[in-house]
């Protein structure tokens, strides 16, 4: 079937097309129905989860920069318990690969809730060692090889599910963290997660958001993701997770060119819902334009300048 | 079930300095909407959608109306859409008021505020009190369309150049002294919200409120339109895009 040209395989698991829902864009999956099923997309990373319920950062949560948004949620989520008994039955059956997405403030929260994820019908683990957005961990484990590969190893060692680490960009040099990650047994990574930032609102002298800083996204952050991608796929083997402003079947392309095997869409859908499924209706039709068999021949296949 | 697309603008007017009243010939959108509602209207050069209210709903024409201030460049990028464009639009979204067929309906609203009960007003000939309120004389709109339709109209003003003269919870009380209210439903900025709250409170009848608050999604997806809910004594953050715009104002933290 021509559409098999969109197939690609990470970490041994295949998914029907390149292209997966953003943690924290897309709710768990409800969300967009009345547009298009659940099954058009080639994944779906839900609402980042910790062990316990949280509540989240006060409003305003959310502002608009140029190209971009920030944002400040602090991982408002339900549990990881009541994710796997009440929310996760309803989406195993949408017809797309269920990816859970894991933060914790401690090692031992992240393995006791990949320990209960690890018994449910998911079919990857994202860890979150990235979100900006929260005050302790988070990010904290994102921005030093050692804890990167502190809390992946003991990750590791709870779950055999496919282990996706989603890697943050505020570091001076993302490829450390990637081996590091590699090296203690990450199947995958994901990058990258949103670029601190900050607005004032120069009449009240107050940040714009309740946080004070938050996490830019948007298509602002594009050439910031499309480079340390590029980077990552030549320092690593495992397949990499390109994501940070893609908005067209275009920005996918060269994203899987930098040396992603698959992307994620996320701030694109607070422009256009439809984003993704045009996404992936581009990718195809390049595919079929260009005589490209399988999209995954696309990845890494750009040539830098001597 | 909410629907998106490019609408054409059918009609376009200006009522008073800032705000616009647009009309879009969407059948489908106007089929699904309720009082209440909103829609995410893109703001051609933005990321962001923006929220608007949906003031009208034609299902014989087969449109929805919007009556919006321009706060900003994203609502100026909007208002300077004409009519024969067409406006991108994500609707209706959001859960709308409750109206009750029983009982005196009461409606307040402030400023901004004012456009999303316009569509109750037009449900009933009688039995509804509208108390509007504005800054100034100048800045009073749709209140003529509120009395056409058969609504008493309390137009009151922060100055007093037109109408009553300070807050819309003085007539609000003399109102539900009155007996005989079975709902009030209020929008407008968030200390007005909590005083009319209040009010219908110590008078024991039902209010509901219809928030604003910085969206993302709109679709309930991102969760940055939070605002501070409480039920059961437990208290959560609520989606205001999703959950409501409109909530019961018992369950608001405001």
């Amino acid at each position: 079937m021509i559409t098999d040209a969109l197939k690609v395989k990470i970490a041994g698991v295949e998914l029907d097309n390149p292209v997966i829902a953003a943690s924290g864009t897309y709710g768990n999956g409800e969300c967009y129905t009345d547009l298009y099923p659940v099954a058009a997309m080639g994944a779906v990373s839900c609402k980042g989860l910790t062990l316990e319920p949280r509540l989240g950062n006060p409003p305003p949560r959310i502002a608009e920069t140029p190209s971009g948004i920030l944002n400040s949620v602090g991982l408002q989520n339900v549990g990881v318990r009541k994710f796997a008994d009440e929310i996760l039955p309803k989406l195993e059956d949408s017809g797309t690969k269920i990816i859970a997405n894991v933060a914790g403030a401690t090692l031992e929260d992240y393995v006791k809730a990949v320990e209960i994820l690890d018994t449910t019908g998911v079919d990857m683990i994202e860890l979150n060692i990235s979100c900006p957005n929260v005050k302790e961990g988070g990010a904290a484990w994102g921005v030093s090889a050692k804890n990167a590969s502190a809390v992946t190893s003991a990750v590791r060692k709870a779950t055999k599910k496919p282990l996706i680490v989603k890697l943050t960009p505020n570091v001076t040099d993302i490829t450390e963290i990637a081996k590091a990650v590699e090296d203690a047994g990450a199947d995958s990574i994901s990058l990258i997660n949103t670029i601190l930032g900050m607005r004032i609102d120069i009449k009240t002298r107050r940040p714009v958001l309740h946080n004070n800083m938050g996490g830019l996204s948007g298509r602002a952050v594009f050439p910031i993701a499309v480079r340390m991608v590029h980077q990552c796929y030549k320092a690593v083997k495992i397949p990499i997770i390109g994501m940070g402003g893609i908005s067209s079947w275009e920005d996918a392309v060269e994203m899987m060119l930098a040396g992603a095997s698959a992307v994620q869409v996320g701030t694109a859908m607070f422009t256009d819902p439809l984003a993704p499924i045009k996404i992936i209706d581009g990718l195809l039709y390049y595919c079929i334009e260009n005589n490209i068999s399988s999209v995954s021949e696309l990845t890494g296949k750009c040539s830098d300048w001597e | 079930m909410y629907f998106t697309g490019s609408f054409p603008i059918v009609e376009k007017k200006s009522l008073g300095a800032e705000i616009y009243s647009v009309k879009i010939a969407a059948p489908d959108i106007a089929a699904e909407s309720t009082a209440g509602q909103f829609a995410n209207v893109l703001a051609p050069g933005f990321t962001l959608r923006r929220p608007i209210s949906i003031c009208d709903i034609d299902n014989i024409e087969g449109t929805v109306r919007f009556v919006f201030e321009v706060r900003g460049e994203g609502t100026k990028a909007i208002a300077n859409l004409s009519a024969g464009d067409t406006m991108d639009v994500v609707g209706p979204l959001g859960n709308g008021f409750d109206i009750p067929e029983e009982g005196r309906l009461v409606l307040v609203g402030g400023g901004i505020g004012v456009p999303p009960l316009y569509r109750i007003s037009k449900l009933r000939t009688r039995d509804i009190t509208a108390i509007l309120g504005f800054r100034s004389y100048d800045k009073i709109f749709l209140d003529q369309e509120f009395r056409k339709n058969g609504n008493n109209v309390i137009l009151c003003t922060d100055d007093g150049s037109v109408g009553r003269k300070g807050l819309v919870t003085e007539p609000l009380a003399e109102e539900l002294d009155k007996g005989g209210v079975s709902a009030v439903m209020a929008c407008g900025p968030a200390p007005m919200l909590r005083a009319v709250a209040d009010e219908c409170k110590k008078h024991g009848v039902k209010c509901q409120v219809s928030l604003e608050q910085r969206m993302g999604c709109g679709v309930g997806a991102c969760v940055v339109c939070s605002c501070m809910t409480v039920r059961d004594g437990e208290e959560f953050y609520s989606r205001v895009c999703k959950d409501g715009p409109v909530f019961d104002a018992e369950e608001v933290k405001f």
